[in-house]
């Protein structure tokens, strides 16, 4: 396979890495306000989160994205299909995050926020400086894992027509009739980048200020 | 958009037959990839060096790409080495095998869970390294890799939906089929996505019962 093919799929890997990176990041921030919604101890809130994190995670990402692609047009937003690729990836990844927040939250050490409110702390302070820093420390490792499972995930926007790495290889292995070394360059592609955000991880776990000695 | 409840009734039997496609698919994926990946995490850990390093690099890459591109290598690239498969047993190999590399970690793990005095106990019988493996190590692990596998046979059965794209006649490729036939897509979407979110909610609910049957066996037990 000449290198000409296989920095086209380099390249495609671009757009692999730009959706999942924004998708991870406005998912996290609507995780945030589910997991908010979880937490705040009112149905009125709890429940429809519930419900929405019950619905992406129970729906295959596939069809979640055939939903959305199909619905934006209907309900009159004609975005383009990347707009549709990431609202579907940010919202199945929400749901997930939004399950992980909560655990962390849930296993901020009572005695801690005890020990905060006794120094006089104000409830917003204990939330900003003892809830959030650690229920974010907690929940670090499982951050990472979520976004190597979006990586791996984005290979499904192929399907609404982005020419990321998924859709590059196919594109290629149609028209040069060499899958297998197309498909084999594209899996080393995935593997290295996912490799690369595990080895990232495993080095910001070490860095980040609490971190297991 | 009107919702017309008769398209679905017309198509009924078509939409049973996808259903029973994925099901199908899902479980016998599910039970091959238990047994494989069974037999590699054992390899691996009796198996020496020589075994762990090429399995555990297999399982790595297995682990490190997605699903999609699993399929397309199989599903195109197999024809040009001789091994030309239709959709369903090639849905199912790359399903089995996908699965396997994930089973065979939790096995991993749940293998790393029996302490160690347990098995030397089991030696000091006499007992034989079947005999420890199936007296005191399947046992010991059954309620550690229980919950992780039901975790793992939930995003299998999600993952199914992706054979859709190599044309296997599963559940998304049908209800779709029937969408566009009808000029009814976003409904057909709409049911196949709630299809699957009664399957996934079932068997989750379904993995729940298992977990407090076996944990109240096993402390009964103890």
């Amino acid at each position: 396979m000449s290198f000409k093919l296989f920095s086209l799929l380099v390249q495609a890997s671009v757009w692999t890495i730009g959706i999942s990176a924004i998708s991870i990041g406005l998912g996290f921030l609507i995780a945030l306000g589910l997991s908010a919604a979880l937490l705040s101890g009112k149905a009125l809130y709890r429940r429809p989160a519930e419900f929405f994190i019950s619905f992406f995670r129970g729906v295959p990402l596939l069809v979640q994205l055939l939903l959305i692609y199909n619905l934006l047009p209907f309900i009159g937003l004609n975005v383009p299909s990347i707009v549709a690729a990431i609202v579907g990836m940010s919202l199945c990844t929400a749901a997930y995050q939004a399950e992980n927040l909560r655990g962390g939250f849930e296993s901020v050490p009572k005695g801690l926020i005890e020990a905060a409110d006794m120094v006089g702390f104000s409830p917003r302070q204990v939330f900003l400086r003892i809830k959030v820093p650690i229920a974010l420390r907690l929940t670090f490792p499982a951050l990472v894992n979520e976004a190597i499972m979006i990586l791996k995930s984005s290979s499904l926007v192929s399907v609404v027509g982005i020419v990321e790495i998924t859709r590059m290889a196919q594109d290629l292995a149609s028209s040069t009739y060499m899958p297998i070394e197309i498909f084999s360059s594209a899996a080393l592609i995935y593997l290295v980048i996912c490799w690369a955000v595990a080895l990232a991880g495993r080095y910001g776990e070490r860095s980040l200020p609490g971190a297991a000695k | 958009m009107i919702f017309d409840p008769n398209v679905i009734l017309k198509h009924l039997p078509e939409i049973i037959s996808g259903t029973g496609v994925t099901l199908a698919l899902w479980i016998a994926g599910m039970l091959l990839g238990i047994l494989i990946g069974f037999v590699v995490a054992t390899l691996r850990r009796y198996g020496g060096r020589l075994l762990d390093v090429p399995l555990g690099l297999a399982v790595e890459v297995l682990r490190g790409t997605p699903f999609l591109i699993q399929i397309f290598l199989v599903y195109y690239g197999g024809p040009f080495i001789g091994i030309s498969l239709d959709p369903i047993p090639c849905g199912l190999l790359g399903l089995s095998i996908y699965a396997a590399a994930y089973y065979s970690e939790i096995f991993r793990a749940g293998y790393a869970s029996v302490p160690h005095g347990h098995v030397e106990a089991g030696e000091c019988l006499g007992l034989t390294r079947f005999q420890i493996i199936r007296r005191i190590l399947l046992p010991e692990m059954a309620l550690i890799v229980l919950p992780p596998s039901v975790n793992l046979a939930v995003i299998l059965l999600k993952e199914s939906a992706v054979l859709s794209i190599i044309t296997v006649p599963e559940l998304t490729t049908t209800v779709s089929a029937i969408g566009s036939q009808e000029y009814a897509f976003l409904e057909a979407i709409f049911l196949l996505a709630i299809i699957y979110w009664v399957i996934v909610e079932a068997a989750a609910r379904l993995g729940r019962l298992a977990e407090t049957r076996l944990s109240t066996f096993r402390f009964a037990a103890s």
